[in-house]
């Protein structure tokens, strides 16, 4: 059994509230020490240590929100080369969204999946499972078969669900099997054919605007359902002081109810949409500048429980076109950590918080192992280096599509090395 | 008349909207646009400052209007115009905008005028061609020759707009003519005033420099300018507005409306006009009425556009083959 000792390393677990120098050892698939007190234990005569002064060690990110093409649109990004991706940016875990073709809302693509990441990832890939056959709103998937399958939640990924009883009963019958239902809520009536932002930037550029309104209306229906039947239930991408306003109400409530942002809503605003940058076509569309703001309070608060890449990779021939026709998404696994970080660097959000949010509460949230670094876990893990600032490039980029949002943007923090149950998957 | 090579350069290598001109930008083109009238008004119309550059209408949205007047505008000038039909091209076949725009540049085109259903088309061709590009309307974004001709048609009836009222009404929202018109106005001093009911207005509209009002009578007082814009069809019934009878009725152009405005105001309109819908017959065809005039001018401008686009005395380093993306 190998050993590695990771020395000296700032140790960074919100799983135990620990963030101090200390030694990390992994043996094998599992940690092993983790903390102050490992600063002087011995270690086998045969284990590689690595001396990590002035690096930090962290639990490796969970993505609970990763779009990728396999099946179906493999020439944008397949299992493994998101997993590469993911690997590269600390990322040791991914949930998948079901947005594939076929839709994962059967046994059958379940088990295609896994076996797929199986064969060919270097991270861990659980899938979510269609939470409506076709991802079409109305009849429900197998969630009992679905769940034992290895569906580790459920969710219409970019489709929000129009019909509340449909939720109702997804909620209630979900309860049952411990799914959680993710949901990103835009009324399509009220989004209509908005394409960003609705607001004064929108209208000089002509483009038809997706009010707030959008997010919060079924979303405040999806919490009311949430208070009556008792299911979990999660917001999967909020972008609004409006949205997160209700999640707090929802919660002090006492529902069941958890929140996630993605790190566009938390990084970038309306402006940068500029003159019709389409990689910044995003759903939800990047808001103002007080909306950014407002969900970085949310994080800090505790309302938005988890942060996500909303990872959704975009070829040029849906990209390359003018901004209302082009496909909303970015691609965000490898920048994830260091755009995150900008929060932390810039006196936002602690690491301690910042670090729960992309991984021990996801870990949490979904039921998935990993998220901590507590002697006995899974060595799922990234040596980071905080400080070293470094610029993304198209050609650096390791996902099947180019469409980042950070394109040329300075970003400090740089992963160094990430480990999936003890074994190095990507080392800088 | 001056000799063109006394007039500035125009600094710019499109005209992808007004928001890129500066006001003397704007006055140049107005003033080109003005020796461009003549030309049309005699009885050889035919110059040859375009004579062996290659013009191409690429029209995604059918467009009489503007499509023949920008085909007229460079034929006067000489230029060989090729008109690229969409509905039989290979366009329907779903070959995206920017294939199209680097096979056409292939053809070595010196000018593209393009006409887009979406917001920002324009401005993405033009990134991706060596010529030169005018926008003819992209979406609800701009139409920045609709309002040098709105302005032109204003200067030489009423001599400079600063200071000018000049009051727009109608479907602000979906309108591109009434942006570039804002832009413009502004930049040359108007006073600005939108007419329209709520649902037609956009997000932010009161931080556009302009007047919001929801009633004519107070939009119109004293205007000099009353432009109206046409009301697309489907946005009539129920969606928008609930009737033709009551947009009429509210924000339809009649004479008892016009009234409030000054004596002899101009009446203006881009067309296609919907008689009886935002302008009655008897004002569209009445003595303030210079829509006709508009659709004059509107040659004038873009002859002036292309002539100081593609004016000889500009340094063509600009145009290398990286930039026609071979």
């Amino acid at each position: 059994m190998s050993t590695t000792v990771f020395s000296q390393a700032r140790i960074v677990d919100p799983s135990r509230g620990i963030d101090e120098v200390g030694t990390v050892i992994v043996e094998g698939r599992k940690i092993v020490a983790a903390g102050k007190a490992a600063l002087n234990q011995g270690a086998a005569q045969d284990a590689t240590v690595i001396d990590c002064a002035g690096k930090a060690i962290i639990p490796g990110l969970i993505d609970a929100r990763v779009f990728i093409g396999e099946p179906g649109g493999e020439h944008r990004e397949t299992i493994a080369s998101a997993s590469v991706a993911a690997a590269a940016g600390g990322v040791t875990s991914i949930v998948m969204m079901p947005d594939t073709d076929p839709v994962i809302d059967n046994v059958a693509l379940v088990e295609f999946v896994l076996r797929t990441a199986k064969d060919t990832a270097v991270v861990n890939i659980f899938p979510a499972a269609a939470i409506t056959k076709g991802l079409e709103g109305r009849e429900m998937t197998e969630f009992g078969l679905l769940r034992e399958a290895g569906a580790i939640a459920f969710t219409d990924g970019r489709h929000t669900i129009s019909s509340a009883l449909v939720m109702r009963r997804a909620l209630t019958y979900a309860r049952d099997f411990g799914g959680v239902i993710a949901h990103e809520t835009q009324d399509a009536d009220l989004a209509s054919s908005g394409v960003m932002n609705e607001g004064l930037y929108a209208s000089w550029l002509g483009l038809a605007g997706i009010p707030r309104e959008a997010e919060s209306i079924p979303l405040e229906r999806d919490l009311a359902l949430a208070r009556l039947t008792g299911g979990a239930y999660h917001a999967a991408k909020i972008s609004t002081a409006m949205a997160a306003n209700a999640v707090t109400r929802a919660k002090a409530d006492g529902a069941n109810v958890t929140a996630g942002v993605s790190i566009h809503n938390l990084s970038l605003n309306e402006n940068d949409v500029g003159e019709y940058r389409t990689f910044f076509r995003l759903t939800p569309p990047l808001r103002a500048e007080e909306d950014r703001r407002a969900m970085i309070e949310a994080v800090k608060g505790g309302t938005i429980d988890i942060i996500v890449s909303s990872h959704d990779p975009q070829d040029v021939d849906t990209k390359r076109l003018p901004f209302a026709d082009a496909a909303a998404g970015a691609i965000g696994l490898e920048t994830l950590l260091g755009a995150a970080l900008r929060l932390y660097h810039n006196g936002d959000l602690t690491l301690l918080r910042l670090v729960e949010t992309l991984s021990t509460a996801p870990a949490r949230l979904f039921g998935l192992p990993g998220g901590t670094l507590k002697p006995g876990a899974v060595a799922d893990l990234a040596l980071v280096d905080l400080d070293e600032p470094w610029i993304v490039s198209e050609s650096g980029i390791r996902s099947r599509s180019k469409n980042t949002c950070f394109e040329g943007a300075r970003l400090q923090g740089k992963v160094l090395q990430t480990m999936v149950a003890g074994r190095t998957v990507f080392s800088a | 008349m001056t000799d063109a090579s006394s007039l500035p350069l125009y600094p710019h290598r499109h005209l992808l909207g007004i928001r890129d001109l500066s006001p003397a930008d704007i006055e140049l083109l107005l003033d080109r646009a003005d020796r461009s009238v003549a030309i049309s008004r005699q009885s050889e119309k035919k110059a040859s400052t375009l004579r062996g550059r290659t013009q191409i209408n690429l029209f995604y949205e059918a467009s009489t209007r503007t499509q023949s007047s920008f085909e007229l505008a460079g034929k006067r000038l000489g230029a060989d115009v090729m008109n690229m039909s969409v509905a039989s091209s290979s366009v329907k076949k779903g070959e995206t905008l920017i294939d199209t725009a680097m096979t056409l540049n292939a053809m070595h085109p010196d000018i593209l005028i393009i006409r887009h259903q979406s917001a920002g088309a324009a401005a993405l061709l033009a990134q991706k061609v060596g010529c030169s590009v005018i926008n003819a309307g992209d979406g609800a974004h701009e139409h920045p020759t609709q309002a040098l001709l709105d302005a032109l048609t204003i200067r030489r009836a009423r001599g400079p707009l600063s200071k000018l009222i000049v009051a727009i009404c109608g479907d602000i929202l979906h309108s591109r003519v009434a942006r570039s018109n804002i832009m413009l106005l502004n930049a040359l001093g108007a006073q600005v005033r939108v007419v329209a009911p709520s649902t037609l207005l956009p997000a932010g509209i009161e931080k556009m420099g302009v007047i919001v009002t929801r009633s004519m009578a107070e939009g119109l007082k004293d205007a000099d300018v009353v432009m109206m814009l046409r009301l697309q069809r489907e946005r009539m019934e129920g969606a928008f507005v609930p009737s033709v009878r009551e947009y009429f009725h509210y924000f339809g152009l009649d004479a008892e409306k016009l009234k409030a405005a000054k004596d002899g105001a101009l009446v203006m309109h881009p067309g296609p006009m919907n008689r009886g819908v935002e302008i009655a017959s008897e004002i569209a065809d009445g003595p303030q009425s210079v829509i006709q005039e508009q659709v004059e001018m509107g040659v004038a401008v873009r002859m002036a556009v292309m002539e100081a686009l593609l004016d000889p005395r500009r340094n063509y380093e600009g145009r290398t083959l990286e930039g026609r993306g071979a």
